[in-house]
């Protein structure tokens, strides 16, 4: 999983069925100092997560599994959303 | 499997249900002499490892289900070793 920070959404009214109600959120991916590292990539929410809050997500086939029995065609999705992050 | 440096703890009391009572750790991956490579992983710590200790981790959805313990649990990264020495040979 990874840190990243909700920068957008995507509203794409034409999409594959088992996308239907999911929202598309665009994230950049954080360091562990807070700063975007790496490129932008678009993901499925499962916890609710809004424009300007820090969260982790997931990728790959697991990213699918927070939507079961439903199995949408996603490769990321935002599985929890981050109160704060301490470092040694 | 990758090894990493436990660089600090996350909160979250918003997540994905699979994911209640889960410790997470940020891990810094590393080469085997201890320097760091890429970026932070945000892992589910199934060993009870600390910051600052030097772990295993693996990097596969499946792998790291299982270290929690949970199926189908939306997971790519787990810790599953606490790493007490490296013997390694840069010049070979």
């Amino acid at each position: 999983m990874q840190l990243a920070r909700v920068i957008g959404e995507v509203v794409a009214p034409i999409k594959d069925p088992n996308l239907t109600g999911t929202t598309l959120l665009i994230l950049q991916p954080l360091s562990t100092a807070g700063e975007p590292t790496g490129r932008t990539l678009v993901a499925l929410d499962s916890v609710g997560a809004g424009v300007g809050e820090n969260v982790f997500f997931v990728r790959g086939r697991e990213a699918a599994y927070p939507f079961y029995p439903a199995e949408p065609p996603t490769d990321a999705a935002v599985i929890g959303i981050v109160d704060h992050w301490d470092l040694s | 499997m990758q090894l990493g440096k436990v660089v600090g703890t996350v909160v979250s009391t918003r997540k994905n249900a699979k994911l209640e009572g889960a410790k997470l750790l940020l891990v810094q991956p590393m080469t085997p002499d201890g320097e760091a490579r890429g970026t932070a992983l945000l892992t589910i710590d199934s060993v009870g490892a600390g910051i600052g200790e030097t772990v295993l981790v693996v990097i596969e959805g499946k792998a790291a289900g299982d270290a929690l313990g949970r199926k189908a649990a939306a997971v790519d990264a787990a810790v599953i070793g606490i790493v007490d020495q490296i013997d390694y040979r840069g010049d070979l």
